[in-house]
C-alpha cells in the first residue's frame, strides 16, 4: 500500500537518504558523549590534573560541533526531503486527476478531491518525516543502549526485563483503544465540516426561513457529541504519559535501592557508582526510544487511512484514454448514433439510454426536448465521448469518436455543460479557455455572437473584469452568456448547449440564435432547451423521453405527431395566446 | 493567474498577535475558571517534582560512597532507604498529578475547541448576507478546518509546555543557586546564547512558517475551484494548463514549507549542542574551581565538592533539554495566532442588526370584536406592536400587504442599483418583476426580507416599516424559493418540514403534493425518508428545486417571494408545478421573478424593470395596449426573428 506512495519521492532520494545518514552519524556521537563526559565526570572526581580536564573537554566540544553539523544538516535534508515527496505527491494526484474521465470524476467527489489533495497530503508529509528522522534513529538507539546498559549493570539490567513489557503492553493496547476511536471521530469530523460547509452555502435559506437559532441547536448538538467523543479518545491517548513516567520512576527507584545495596555490600567489586549513573542514563533512554516507536506506531496507523485515499486516486484507471494511432483531424460536424445503448455504470439495471439512431447532417440545427431525466445531456455527452457509448456507435464526420484524437475530438466539438463555471481571473482570462491564442478582436467578436459584450463592456473594468471564485459576481445569465462565447472561441465544427441559456432572457435567447444562423451557419448546433422557443425553428427537433428518442422532426410535423410536444407547446403558449387577443 | 490572499495575512504587529494569545488564555479561563488554576497547579508540581530527584540521586550517591567503603549495607540501609522512601512518595504524587492534569488537558482542549466552533458557528448564524455575499465559502471553511486545528496545537500542548518547561527551568535554576552562585552564572551566560541564537533561528521559522500558510491557502483555494470545474476543464482541453498553474502553486508551497522546517528542524542540534558545550564548560570551570580552591558562594553554603559539580551537570542537561521544548513550540504558537486572529476576526464580525420590535403573535377575536393576543394556534397572526411614547401596544392583523416607496439602493456606496423603485402590493396580489438579468429584481426581494437594509420606513409591510419589525417575525411571514435551491443533509421529509418545524408528517405530505412533488418523491428508493447528500446531487436540478417549493408551501406564509424558481424545470414539469403555485399562491401576496413571460401573465401587475428602475408598471393587457417594452419582450419571446 505504501509502496505507491514511495514511488514520488523521485529526486528527493538523495535527501532522504542523506537524512538517514546524518541521523545515524548524530546518533552515534550521542551515544559517544555520555562516555566522554562520564569520563570528564570520573577525572574531575579524581582529582586528575586540569590539563586533561580540557583536553577532554576539546574532544567534547569537537563532538558537539560535529553532532550540530549532522543534526542541521539532517534537519535540513529532512525539511527538503519530506517538503519534496509531498510536493511530488500533490504533483501526481492532480496530474491524475487530469485524466480521469467524466465517469472517474462521477465516482469521486470534488470536495474528497479536495481533502485529498490537501489534508491527506499533508498527514503523509508528516509520516513520511517522522519515519526517516526516528524510524532508523530510534531502534538504533535502543539497542545500542540496550546492549551498554547490559554490559554496564550487568544484574541491574533485570530491570528492564520487567520495565519494558509493561511499558510496551501499556503503549500498544492505549494504541489499540486510541485508533479506532480516533478514526470514527475524524469522519465524524469531516461530516460535521461538510455541514458547515452546506450552511454557509445555504445561508439564504437559513436565514430567508430564520432558521439560525435552529441552525445553531443542531450544529451544537451535533459539535457537543463530536466533543465528547474526541475527549474519549484524547483520554486515551494521554495515559501515554503517565505510563512513561511510572515505568521512569520504577526504573531510578529500583537501581537506587538495588544498585545501592549491590555496590555497598560488594564494596564496589561488582559495580561501582559511576555505573549506576549509567545505568539511570540508559534507563532513560531505552523508555524514550520506546516511546518514540510507539509514536512512529500511532503516526503511520493514522496516516493509513490518508494514504489508503490517496492510493484510490493514483491508482484509479481512467475509463477513456487515447487509442492507439488516433486520428487528428475532425473532418466536418455531423453526427450519427448507430444502435446505441447507455448507462452509466455496469451495475446499472436501467440504460439511461437506449435504441437511439440519430443522423446529424453537417451544419444542422438541432433542437432537443424533453422532461426532467429524460437523458437529454447523457446523449450529447457521448458525442465528445465524455463517456462512452455501452452498445453502439457514435460517430463524427464520419469516424467513430474513439478512434479520434481526444484534444482534437473536444476542440471540434464544444460543450457547454448545464452545470458551467468560470474560474477566477479576468474575463479575458476565463474566455481564452477556448483558444489561448484568440486575439482581443476574436473575443469580442465571440461575446457579441453570445450577446454578452454589451453587459461586459459596460463594465468599469471592461474586459478586464475581475471574475471572482465561483462567478459569483456576475448574474446566472451573464455567466451563460460568457460561457457560451468561451466555447465559441473554439471555432467549433459542433456546438452543443445544454440548456445554457435558461438564466437568460427570451429576447437575448433570441438574439443569440439568430447570430448562430447568420455567423457560424457551417457549424452544427445542438440546444437542448426548456423552451420550445427555442428550439422551434430548428432543422430537426428530438423529443426526449425516458432515454429514448420518443420523437423527431420539424416544428410543425411534431406539433401533429408529438403528443408530448404538443402538450408542451401548448402550455407554454397558452396563457399568452388568451390573453393577447 | 493572481489570487486572492484576503485572510491569509502575517499578523500585523508583534502586539496584536499577543493580544490574540491574551485573549485565548482569557477565554480558556472564562469557560474553566476552576479547571484551568487545578490543571496549571499540576503541571507546576509535577514539573517540580521531575527536578527534585536529581538532588535525591546526588544525596544516595554520597550515601553509597560513604558506606561503600566499610561494606556496611545494614547501616547503609538506615540511610538509604527512608531517602528512597521520600522519593517514592514523591514520584506518586508526581504520577497522580501528571495523571490528572493529562486527562484534564484533554477534556479541556476538546471542550475549548468545541466551545470555540459552537461560538463561531453562533456567530456566523447572526452576520448578515452581505458576509457571506463578500467572503469566499473556502475561506469562511478554513476557519473551522485549518485554523482550528491550530488553535488544538497550541492549547493541547503549546501552552502546557510553556507552563511545564518554564517551571522546571526555574526549579532547577533555584536549586542551581542552592548549590553554587558562580556555575549557576556560568549556566545563565549560555542561556543568553541559546536565547541568542533560537531567536535569530527561531524568527526565519516562524516567517516561513506563516508564509506556507499563505502558500496552502492559495493551493488550497485553487484546488478547491478546479475540483469544483473539473468537467470544464476536460471539456475544454485544458489539462496541461491547468496542471501548469497547479505546479507553479506546488512549487511555490514546496519552497516555504522547505525553509520553514529547515529552520525549524536546526533549532533542536543547535540548543542541543550549545547544551553539550555548556556541559563541558561547567566541567572545566567546576574543574578549575577545585583545582584553584577558589570559595563557593551559594545558598546552601556547600563547599566546592565533586558532590556538587556533578550533580550541576546533570542540570546543565536538564536546563537546556526544557529550553529545547519550549523552543520547538515556537512555531505552533506563532501558526496558532495567525489562525487565532482569523478566528476572531470572524467572531468579532458586526452581526446583523435588527431593532425590530413588533413581533408576529398568535391571535384571535375576542368577543368584542378586537383583536388579542392568545397562546392557542389559532391560524390567525398579529403584528405586535407596542409603543414606547404612551406604553401601549396595538395589534395589527398579519394580512400581506407590502409597500415600497421611492426606494433608492446600492450594495456599494455610490454604485446604486435600484432607483426610485415603489411597489404597492395588496394582500392577495401577485406582482410580477420582469426584466434583463441584473435589472434589480432580485435586489428588490432582497430588500424585502431584509437581507439588506434600506433607510426608515420605506418599506412598509401591513402599514409597517419593516425596520420595526423583528427579522425572523418578518421573514417567518416571507415564504421564499430562490433562484439556486439549497437543500441540506438529511432525508426528503426533514428537508420538507425546514420551512415549518413543528409541521405534522401529513403537513409535509400535503406540501409536496401542492407542489406537485409528492409523485417523483413517492418514486424514490426510500420515499419520503430517502437521505439526501451534498445538497441533493442524487436528484435532478427539477427535482430539487420542487422540493424547495414544497418547503416554502409548509411554512404556509401570507407573503411569497419566488425568485425565478420555475427557470431549469423542463415545461412538463413545470405545468405540474405551475398547477400547485397556483393553488399555493391562492389568498397570498406573491411577487414572482421569472423569464418565461407565460408565467407572469395572469400577475394583477407586472413590472418591467430596466437598470434599477421600473420602466413600465400595469396589467398584462394594459402592457401589450401600451406597445412599450414589455410588448416587444413579449412578442420577442415567440416570434424569433
Amino acid at each position: 500500500m505504501y509502496g505507491t506512495l514511495l514511488k514520488c519521492v523521485r529526486e528527493y532520494k538523495k535527501p532522504a537518504l542523506l537524512t538517514i545518514l546524518f541521523i545515524v552519524l548524530e546518533a552515534i556521537i550521542e551515544t559517544i558523549i555520555p562516555f566522554i563526559t562520564a569520563n570528564l565526570v570520573n577525572s574531575i572526581k579524581n582529582g586528575t590534573d586540569i590539563t586533561f580536564i580540557v583536553k577532554t573537554g576539546v574532544l567534547l566540544i569537537l563532538m558537539a560541533a560535529i553532532s550540530l553539523s549532522c543534526g542541521a544538516a539532517a534537519g535540513i535534508t529532512c525539511a527538503k526531503a519530506s517538503a519534496g515527496f509531498s510536493k511530488n505527491l500533490r504533483h501526481d494526484v492532480f496530474e491524475k486527476i487530469q485524466t480521469f474521465a467524466f465517469k472517474n470524476i462521477d465516482k469521486f467527489s470534488s470536495a474528497s478531491l479536495v481533502t485529498r489533495l490537501t489534508t491527506d497530503v499533508n498527514n503523509v508529509q508528516m509520516a513520511f518525516m517522522m519515519l526517516i528522522r526516528i524510524a532508523v534513529r530510534a531502534p538504533l538507539m535502543l539497542i545500542f543502549a540496550f546492549i551498554m546498559a547490559f554490559i554496564m549493570g550487568g544484574k541491574l539490567a533485570v530491570t528492564f526485563v520487567i520495565v519494558i513489557p509493561i511499558l510496551t503492553s501499556g503503549l500498544l493496547l492505549i494504541a489499540k483503544f486510541a485508533m479506532p476511536a480516533f478514526r470514527s471521530v475524524f469522519k465524524k469530523y469531516d461530516r460535521l465540516n461538510e455541514s458547515i460547509e452546506e450552511n454557509v452555502r445555504g445561508m439564504r435559506v437559513v436565514k430567508g426561513f430564520s432558521r439560525e437559532e435552529y441552525e445553531k441547536k443542531k450544529f451544537g448538538t451535533a459539535a457537543d457529541s463530536i466533543c465528547k467523543d474526541f475527549t474519549k479518545a484524547e483520554r486515551i491517548v494521554a495515559l501515554n504519559g503517565p505510563i512513561m513516567q511510572l515505568c521512569v520512576y520504577f526504573n531510578m527507584a529500583f537501581i537506587l535501592s538495588v544498585g545501592s545495596k549491590i555496590v555497598i555490600s560488594n564494596m564496589g567489586t561488582v559495580i561501582d557508582v559511576g555505573q549506576i549513573s549509567a545505568m539511570l542514563t540508559y534507563g532513560m533512554q531505552i523508555l524514550m526510544q520506546l516511546m518514540m516507536l510507539s509514536m512512529i506506531y500511532v503516526m503511520l496507523t493514522m496516516s493509513a487511512e490518508s494514504v489508503r485515499r490517496l492510493n484510490e486516486v493514483l491508482t484509479e484507471t481512467p475509463s477513456i484514454a487515447n487509442p492507439e494511432n488516433p486520428v487528428t483531424e475532425v473532418k466536418d460536424g455531423s453526427i450519427t448514433f448507430t444502435d446505441v445503448n447507455f448507462k452509466y455504470s455496469e451495475k446499472a439495471k436501467k440504460y439511461a439510454l437506449f435504441d437511439i439512431d440519430l443522423e446529424i447532417k453537417s451544419g444542422m440545427t438541432v433542437g432537443i426536448i424533453g422532461g426532467t431525466g429524460s437523458s437529454k445531456s447523457t446523449l450529447v455527452q457521448l458525442i465528445p465521448r465524455l463517456y462512452d457509448v455501452t452498445v453502439g456507435s457514435v460517430k463524427v464526420g464520419g469516424v467513430d469518436v474513439r478512434e479520434y484524437d481526444l484534444d482534437t475530438l473536444r476542440d471540434s466539438v464544444a460543450m457547454v455543460l448545464q452545470k458551467n463555471v468560470l474560474f477566477s481571473g479576468t474575463i479575458k482570462e476565463n474566455l481564452r479557455w477556448g483558444n489561448e491564442n484568440a486575439t482581443d478582436e476574436e473575443i469580442i467578436e465571440a461575446c457579441k455572437l453570445s450577446q454578452a459584450d454589451e453587459f461586459v463592456a459596460s463594465f468599469p473594468d471592461g474586459y478586464d473584469t475581475m471574475i471572482e471564485q465561483g462567478g459569483t459576481n456576475v448574474s446566472g445569465g451573464q455567466k451563460q452568456r460568457l460561457c457560451i462565447a468561451r466555447a465559441l472561441l473554439k471555432k467549433p465544427k459542433i456546438l452543443i448547449l445544454d440548456d445554457s441559456t435558461s438564466a437568460v432572457d427570451t429576447k437575448t435567447d433570441a438574439l443569440i440564435r439568430a447570430g448562430f444562423k447568420k455567423y457560424i451557419p457551417d457549424t452544427t448546433k445542438i440546444i437542448i432547451a426548456q423552451r420550445i422557443a427555442s428550439v422551434q425553428d430548428a432543422d430537426l427537433i428530438l423529443v426526449m423521453d425516458n432515454g429514448k428518442i420518443s420523437a423527431m422532426g420539424k416544428h410543425d410535423e411534431l406539433l401533429q405527431k408529438s403528443e408530448i410536444y404538443r402538450e408542451v407547446y401548448e402550455q407554454q403558449t397558452n396563457g399568452g395566446d388568451g390573453d393577447a387577443a | 493567474m493572481p489570487r486572492n490572499m484576503k485572510g491569509y495575512g502575517a499578523p500585523r504587529k508583534p502586539g496584536e498577535a499577543l493580544k490574540s494569545l491574551k485573549r485565548i488564555v482569557k477565554m480558556l479561563f472564562k469557560f474553566y475558571p476552576v479547571l484551568v488554576p487545578v490543571t496549571i497547579f499540576c503541571i507546576i508540581f509535577s514539573a517540580g517534582v521531575s527536578a527534585i530527584p536529581a538532588v535525591f540521586v546526588q544525596k544516595v550517591t554520597a550515601n553509597i560512597e560513604e558506606y561503600m567503603v566499610t561494606g556496611d549495607w545494614s547501616a547503609a540501609k538506615q540511610v538509604i532507604l527512608p531517602k528512597i522512601g521520600i522519593l517514592i512518595v514523591l514520584y506518586f504524587f508526581s504520577i497522580i498529578s501528571m495523571t490528572l492534569y493529562q486527562q484534564l488537558m484533554a477534556y479541556m482542549t476538546q471542550g475549548f475547541l468545541n466551545k470555540m466552533r459552537c461560538a463561531m458557528f453562533d456567530g456566523m448564524q447572526d452576520l448578515p448576507i452581505s458576509y457571506f455575499d463578500t467572503h469566499k465559502h473556502g475561506d469562511i471553511m478554513s476557519y473551522y478546518t485549518n485554523d482550528i486545528d491550530t488553535l488544538r496545537q497550541l492549547v493541547s500542548q503549546s501552552l502546557p509546555t510553556l507552563i511545564q518547561a518554564g517551571s522546571v527551568v526555574l526549579f532547577v535554576l533555584a536549586i542551581m543557586l542552592y548549590y553554587s552562585v558562580w556555575l549557576t552564572l556560568v549556566v545563565l551566560f549560555g542561556v543568553v546564547m541559546i536565547m541568542l541564537v533560537s531567536g535569530k533561528v527561531g524568527g526565519g521559522s516562524a516567517k516561513y512558517f506563516i508564509r506556507q500558510q499563505q502558500s496552502v491557502g492559495r493551493q488550497e483555494g485553487f484546488v478547491q475551484e478546479m475540483m469544483n470545474g473539473q468537467k470544464v476543464v476536460k471539456v475544454f482541453c485544458h489539462e496541461d494548463e491547468s496542471q501548469e498553474d497547479f505546479d507553479a502553486l506546488n512549487n511555490a508551497l514546496f519552497e516555504d514549507s522547505y525553509r520553514a522546517h529547515a529552520y525549524a528542524n536546526i533549532l533542536g542540534p543547535i540548543i542541543m549542542n550549545i547544551g553539550n558545550v555548556l556541559y563541558v564548560v561547567i566541567a572545566i570551570v567546576g574543574g578549575l574551581f577545585l583545582v584553584s580552591g577558589l570559595k563557593n558562594f551559594s545558598i546552601s553554603g556547600l563547599a566546592f565538592g565533586i558532590d556538587i559539580i556533578v550533580p550541576f551537570l546533570n542540570m546543565t542537561k536538564q536546563f537546556t533539554g526544557n529550553f529545547n521544548q519550549l523552543s520547538q513550540q515556537v512555531n505552533s504558537i506563532v501558526m496558532a495566532v495567525a489562525g487565532a486572529e482569523r478566528v476572531f476576526a470572524l467572531m468579532d464580525e458586526k452581526p446583523e442588526a435588527d431593532e425590530g420590535y413588533v413581533t408576529l403573535v398568535n391571535a384571535k377575536t375576542d368577543e368584542n370584536g378586537n383583536l388579542i393576543e392568545t397562546t392557542e394556534r389559532t391560524h390567525q397572526w398579529a403584528w405586535k406592536h407596542p409603543h414606547t411614547a404612551d406604553g401601549s401596544i396595538t395589534y395589527t392583523p398579519l394580512k400581506g400587504e407590502v409597500t415600497m416607496n421611492e426606494v433608492d439602493f446600492a450594495y456599494v456606496e455610490g454604485k446604486t442599483v435600484l432607483h426610485d423603485v415603489s411597489v404597492f402590493a395588496e394582500p392577495g396580489q401577485k406582482i410580477a418583476f420582469v426584466g434583463a438579468t441584473g435589472a434589480g429584481k432580485t435586489t428588490i426581494t432582497n430588500l424585502i426580507n431584509r437581507f439588506y437594509d434600506i433607510a426608515d420606513g420605506k418599506i412598509r409591510y401591513d402599514g409597517i416599516n419593516i425596520n420595526k419589525i423583528r427579522k425572523s417575525d418578518l421573514r417567518r411571514s416571507l415564504g421564499i424559493v430562490l433562484q439556486e435551491t439549497n437543500l441540506f443533509t438529511g432525508s426528503v421529509m426533514e428537508n420538507i418540514r425546514y420551512g415549518r418545524l413543528d409541521a405534522t408528517d401529513e403537513e409535509c405530505r400535503e406540501a409536496a403534493k401542492l407542489a406537485g412533488a409528492d409523485d417523483f418523491i413517492s418514486r424514490l428508493p426510500e420515499g419520503y425518508d430517502t437521505e439526501l447528500a451534498n445538497n441533493g446531487s442524487n436528484l435532478s436540478q427539477g427535482q430539487r428545486q420542487l422540493i424547495a417549493i414544497a418547503r416554502a408551501a409548509v411554512a404556509d406564509p401570507p407573503v411569497m417571494i419566488l425568485d425565478e424558481a420555475t427557470s431549469s424545470i423542463d415545461t412538463r414539469t413545470e405545468a405540474i408545478v405551475q398547477r400547485g403555485m397556483d393553488a399555493l399562491m391562492k389568498g397570498r401576496t406573491v411577487f414572482v421573478i421569472a423569464h418565461r413571460l407565460s408565467t407572469v401573465q395572469n400577475s394583477d401587475v407586472i413590472m418591467v424593470l430596466d437598470h434599477g428602475r421600473i420602466i413600465e408598471r400595469g396589467s398584462h393587457s394594459k402592457l401589450i395596449a401600451d406597445k412599450g417594452t414589455y410588448y416587444q419582450l413579449y412578442t420577442g419571446a415567440f416570434e424569433l426573428e
